[in-house]
């Protein structure tokens, strides 16, 4: 699904990021991205949803070179990948449901699938009940789950989420990733950022660690491998 | 694009408009300042046009002939006259006649003429008529090329004089509207910019949940033309208004015939449309400057 080759990122400030990365990851792959701060995670989920450019190499996205993409085109590479944030980035001035149907909304989707997709993606995040409820009345993990709710609403075949769990306590990080789980058995291939390293270490995932900016492991069923 | 997603763009438009409304009402009344002085400006210069062209119309050449031509050449000179390109009319008079209307001017005054000695210094004339208004200097030319033709005279001051306020009404309003359009512009730009920032989180999440650049862009363009016609809109009221009661004051109080202001339905319609249509392209420049520059998409 997502084949990196030969890729390096320095941003206009000088600063490497990432280094000649090589990376295969398959259809429906469950992918934990490791490694110390500044390793390269962030920068490397930008380039997978086109946020940045790589400096050199080649990201193919189902087998089509995404930085070759015109700028106008990029609007469509991703609505093919659903994002989640450390900070949810809801909009706090609408609703639950509101949330989750802006992402219909804005790639111009009918009022009939938006009203039938929206319900489908709360009971599936189990916020079916808190449907009309702002964002600000809910806790951090229910919000989360609205992002993801919002990321997955048009079955995107990929899904990337960037320490997802970074403000969240343990116990609701554990019903993050298991719902996550849950939306990579139905066939969504998934990479995860996180430094949640008991998360990483029982779920017995694929591991991807970076490290300066390069592959430092790259293991099936891989542990976290850090003391942090 | 979808009637429901405009909807939504109108929505988006208002809202903002909403809460910017400081620095809206701040473009709006710019806008309007702006073309009430065009619209004043498109008056001023369209009337001053209209009444050239009806003067120019009315336009007599008078070619006054030499004191040494005799009256059977100057009689004679008529056909003359007559071959020459653009002349519609040609009415010889001679110095005795000239003296003769001069006397009857003078009334009572006899003794001026008497004072000559019985001298006639009038000289014989041609008053002329050109087909078209156009070709007036053409004909005056013409005819001072001719040998016996001392003098040509015609309307030109006035008209020369008419076609310099016309000039000059068209210079200061075009520098005034240029000007002021640009602060307009300016405004607008502050405004839209301000609505970018607003919504700048918004806008984020709309790139990344995959929204075209067009998609984002809509509203901030709808709302710098809602913003423009609004001003727009003041101002063809302003102007509309003024300029009504003031051809009806002047209607009242003078010969219409005379300043032959214009109030057709089609010149006022002209007028108005061009004072909308300026107004959204100005809101429309003001968006589009403030999308290039804070929109990075
Ligand atoms: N927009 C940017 N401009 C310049 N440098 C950047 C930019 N974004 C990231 N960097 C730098 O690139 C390097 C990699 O950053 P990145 O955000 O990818 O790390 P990360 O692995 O996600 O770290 P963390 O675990 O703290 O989130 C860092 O040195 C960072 O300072
Ligand atoms: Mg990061």
């Amino acid at each position: 699904m997502i084949n990196m080759i030969n890729v390096s990122k320095v941003y206009p400030n000088g600063t490497k990021a990432l280094t000649d990365i090589t990376l295969r990851i398959e259809k429906s792959e469950f992918v934990f991205l490791v490694g110390p701060s500044g390793a390269g995670k962030s920068t490397m989920t930008k380039l997978i949803f086109r946020e940045e450019q790589p400096s050199r190499g080649q990201i193919l996205f189902n087998r089509k070179n995404i930085s070759r993409y015109k700028q106008r085109e990029i609007p469509y590479i991703r609505r093919a990948i659903g994002v989640i944030f450390q900070d949810f980035r809801l909009l706090q001035s609408k609703t639950v449901a509101e949330n989750v149907a802006f992402a219909l909304e804005v790639i111009e989707a009918s009022r009939k699938e938006i009203r039938k997709a929206v319900p489908e993606a709360l009971e599936l995040v189990r916020l079916a009940d808190k449907a009309d409820v702002m964002p600000s009345e809910l806790s951090g993990g229910e919000q989360q789950r609205v992002a993801i709710a919002r990321a997955i609403v048009n079955n995107p075949p990929l899904v990337i989420a960037d320490e997802p769990t970074g403000n969240l306590d343990p116990d609701t990080s554990w019903e993050i990733v298991t719902l996550l789980q849950e939306i990579n058995k139905c066939g969504t291939t998934i990479i995860m950022a996180t430094h949640a390293k008991e998360i990483v270490d029982s779920m017995r995932k694929r591991v991807v660690a970076l490290e300066k900016g390069k592959i430092a492991r790259d293991e099936e069923r891989g542990g976290y491998g850090y003391e942090d | 694009m979808r009637i429901r997603t405009f909807g939504y763009f109108v929505r988006e438009a208002c809202k903002s408009l909403y809460r910017n409304n400081w620095m809206g009402l701040a473009s709006i009344g710019t806008v309007a300042v702006s073309l009430i002085i065009f619209g004043a400006s498109l008056i001023t210069v369209m009337n001053a046009n209209y009444l050239a062209a009806r003067l120019e119309s009315n336009v007599e050449i008078i070619a006054y002939l030499k004191d040494n031509v005799a009256e059977a050449e100057a009689r004679a000179l008529k056909e003359e006259i007559n071959d020459l390109p653009g002349i519609a009319k040609a009415e010889f008079k001679s110095k005795d006649q000239a003296l003769r209307e001069f006397r009857q001017e003078l009334g009572a005054q006899q003794n001026m003429i008497d004072a000559l000695g019985g001298k006639n210094p009038l000289p014989h004339l041609y008053v002329i008529n050109t087909i078209a208004p156009e070709d007036v200097v053409k004909v005056a030319e013409g005819l001072q090329g001719l040998k016996q033709v001392q003098k040509v005279d015609y309307g030109k001051d006035f008209v020369e004089k008419l076609f310099a306020v016309i000039k000059w009404v068209r210079i200061v309003g075009i520098t005034i509207i240029v000007l002021l359009g640009l602060a307009a512009v300016f405004l607008i730009a502050t405004t839209i910019r301000l609505t970018v920032f607003n919504r700048r989180k918004e806008i984020e999440i709309m790139k990344v949940l995959g929204a075209t650049n067009w998609f984002i862009r809509w509203p901030f363009l709808l709302e710098g033309m809602a913003l423009g016609f609004t001003g727009a809109l003041l101002a063809v009221i302003v102007v509309g208004i003024s300029y009504v009661s003031f051809t009806n004051y002047i209607q009242s109080n003078f010969n219409y015939a005379v300043f032959g202001l214009q109030t057709d339905p089609q010149f006022m319609l002209v007028l108005g449309g061009s004072m909308l249509g300026a107004g959204m392209f100005i809101g429309a420049v003001g968006s589009g400057i403030s999308m290039r520059r804070f929109l990075r998409i």
